[in-house]
């Protein structure tokens, strides 16, 4: 919580003061307990294999990461601002039942695969737009809370997409799904496509965070809304684009996930959100708002999946107790965190 | 079934024949389903059964009514129950219950009103709640492709194998497998982890799986959606030592590469069709038409799906 002092001199400059001097300490400070915590996974991970740390395992995780990762980045400006968005999972399975549904049409329709394609992907992220979009407008001009609207839109994507999907799978046709399948298994430079686009949404999530003025503004109303409405802050405004940002970054981890496997089913996306929400955390960023970081939250994804990478390496305890551990390491890593606050 | 079918066929047309006859007072049938909603691709497919069923059986049977009722958990689908009981008054069940204890109650108020039920698929508790009981075979779920595996390797190699979801069904399906594996000693399980029926699960402990072991010759995927994200992830590792994938359910996707003899590694299947919501509904209903009752217990066989019979498990128009 921002100290009360804040409350009693309304001024803007002293938010953007707070916002300018902050970002490198706290942002260095919260990393660390994340980052502890995964060197000494990743330490306890070699002891246990020594597969555990070859280049090739190192791209699994990161690329499986990359689709939590990403939309984790657009979570943490939704926790940072306050809100919350439980529908993330939910989303990114309509997006990409909507998405495959598309390029199978438009693919024989419009005679260019390609094309149908590339406008697809464009699709997904116009789609997570406007469904963030709603969000926003829900959220802030028609003062529901955040957890309500997106626990209602997290029913109601899933359900559409069962709908379409008639219960089954939506699978993209043979040849297109070949003209898709390198944007998620090609590599560029050794390093596969969709890490690259990871680093690159955390670059720019972590710019727009830390050196803008949107960012501070996304801070500021996290820690205060109502000091940030007098300090001329455009609430609404900056809460709306947090749940587009989100959307956007949606709609980017499922562009990335379509060509997979490509298909969709009921049960793609589930439980996306609380991965996303967990690795946000883990990272340091405080659920009530107000401060975190990209870099912890990058940290926290990696951390999340490096766990059950090394679960599935070994086979020490019983599969049982997979999910136990998984809770344990969270805890701890929160731990670790809490002291260096 | 076909030469039961075609006797209704000609019943019709006899009576057809016969149109200024009065029909004969036969007791009109009210029959109620309650099953779970299509949240992945298997009841996905029991609801295509169960919509089929009620469409060709309707048509057939001029005094048989069929409610098909879906809950998306366990009390909303007791409350449905009682609906069926208490409003549309129902005089047969076919139930595909979401858990066994949780719905014994329930199904037990609408057998005690007089309604005569058949459980499919997951036994009740108490099986005095029950008329008559219609499931897949677990056991030769495991069995078969632990036997299929065994042969294709003469008795040697290395297997990994996922898991489901920890449930009775998931035990009873490793235990077969385990069972029949126990009389090849050259071939060792080398793992088995969950991955939730899910094809993304999968996908990701597949690739740790290929990670860890360097030498992989049979990978039974235990399902078909599962199956899925096992291939594309030995796709990715390009690697070229497993020779058989084996996955289960006979999916139509799976079926037909199978019929087309597409993957080699993909030779065969073993069959858990949601189709035997559509026979326990067939059955229920013509059996109270008749005024009869069903044997207490009807295991639909689980078979090995091999080339030479995946057409008859073909049902391109079924999502499953």
């Amino acid at each position: 919580m921002p100290p009360e002092p804040q409350t009693s001199t309304p001024q803007p400059e002293a938010a953007q003061h707070r916002g300018e001097n902050k970002p490198r300490w706290t942002e260095r400070l919260h990393g660390l307990g994340p980052v502890i915590g995964l060197v000494l996974l990743c330490i306890g991970g070699t002891l246990l294999n020594s597969d555990f740390a070859t280049v090739d395992n190192a791209m699994n995780v990161l690329t499986r990461t990359a689709f939590i990762g990403i939309i984790a980045v657009g979570m943490c400006f939704v926790i940072i601002s306050g809100g919350i968005d439980l529908s993330v999972g939910s989303m990114a399975a309509l997006i990409a039942g909507s998405v495959i549904m598309f390029i199978n049409w438009a693919g024989p329709a419009s005679g260019s695969p390609l094309m149908a394609v590339v406008m697809g992907a464009v699709l997904a992220v116009v789609l997570g737009a406007l469904f963030g979009l709603a969000h926003g407008l829900l959220i802030t001009k028609g003062r529901i809370e955040p957890f309500i609207v997106t626990l209602g839109t997290l029913g109601i994507f899933r359900a559409y997409l069962t709908y379409f999907a008639d219960g089954g799978a939506l699978t993209l046709d043979n040849d297109l799904s070949d003209l898709y399948a390198p944007v998620y298994y090609a590599s560029l430079a050794g390093i596969p496509v969709p890490v690259w686009v990871f680093v690159v949404v955390a670059i720019i999530g972590g710019v727009i965070l830390n050196r803008t003025a949107y960012g501070r503004y996304v801070q500021a109303i996290g820690s205060n809304e109502q000091v940030a409405r007098y300090a001329a802050v455009d609430v609404d405004r900056v809460k709306i684009l947090t749940y587009v940002l989100l959307g956007v970054c949606v709609g980017i981890a499922t562009l990335l996930y379509v060509p997979r496997l490509g298909s969709a089913s009921p049960t793609t996306g589930l439980l996306w959100e609380l991965e996303a929400i967990a690795a946000v955390i883990v990272g340091g960023t405080a659920l009530k708002g107000g401060a975190g970081s990209i870099t912890g939250t990058v940290v926290g994804a990696i951390l999340l999946s490096v766990i059950s990478n090394i679960l599935n390496l070994t086979s020490i305890i019983s599969v049982y107790l997979n999910a136990a551990v998984q809770g344990f390491v969270i805890i701890i890593v929160a731990f670790l965190q809490r002291g260096r606050r | 079934m076909t030469s039961f079918t075609r006797r209704i066929a000609l019943t019709a047309v006899a009576a057809a024949a016969l149109a200024s006859l009065p029909a004969f007072a036969a007791e009109k049938v009210n029959l109620g389903v309650s099953i779970p909603a299509a949240t992945h691709s298997f009841m996905g497919g029991i609801n295509y059964w169960a919509n089929q069923a009620k469409k060709d059986l309707e048509k057939e049977h001029k005094d048989l009514k069929i409610t098909i009722k879906t809950a998306a958990n366990a009390p909303e689908q007791a409350n449905q129950l009682q609906d069926l009981s208490t409003v549309t008054k129902i005089n047969a069940l076919v139930v595909f219950p979401f858990e066994s204890a949780a719905l014994t109650k329930p199904v037990a108020q609408v057998k005690a009103k007089g309604a005569y039920v058949t459980v499919v698929d997951r036994g009740l508790t108490d099986t005095s709640a029950q008329d008559a009981y219609v499931a897949g075979d677990n056991t030769a779920f495991g069995r078969i492709p632990a036997e299929y595996i065994a042969k294709q390797l003469g008795g040697k190699g290395n297997v990994v194998a996922l898991r489901g979801i920890a449930t009775t069904l998931d035990n009873e399906r490793m235990d077969a497998f385990n069972a029949v594996l126990k009389n090849y000693p050259d071939i060792k399980l080398l793992d088995a982890k969950y991955a939730n029926w899910n094809r993304d699960d999968a996908f990701k402990v597949t690739q740790d799986y290929l990670t860890r072991f360097k030498n992989i010759d049979a990978i039974w995927a235990a399902d078909d959606d599962m199956a899925v994200g096992v291939l594309k992830a030995i796709e990715q590792a390009k690697r070229d030592d497993i020779k058989i994938i084996f996955g289960g359910a006979g999916a139509k996707g799976m079926v037909k590469t199978i019929m087309d003899g597409k993957d080699k590694r993909i030779g065969a299947d073993v069959s858990y069709s949601p189709k035997f919501i559509y026979d326990a509904i067939k059955l229920t209903a013509e059996a109270r038409l008749k005024g009869e009752k069903l044997p207490a217990t009807t295991i639909i066989p689980s078979v090995l799906i091999t080339k030479e019979n995946a057409k008859d498990f073909y049902h391109p128009n079924s999502p499953f």
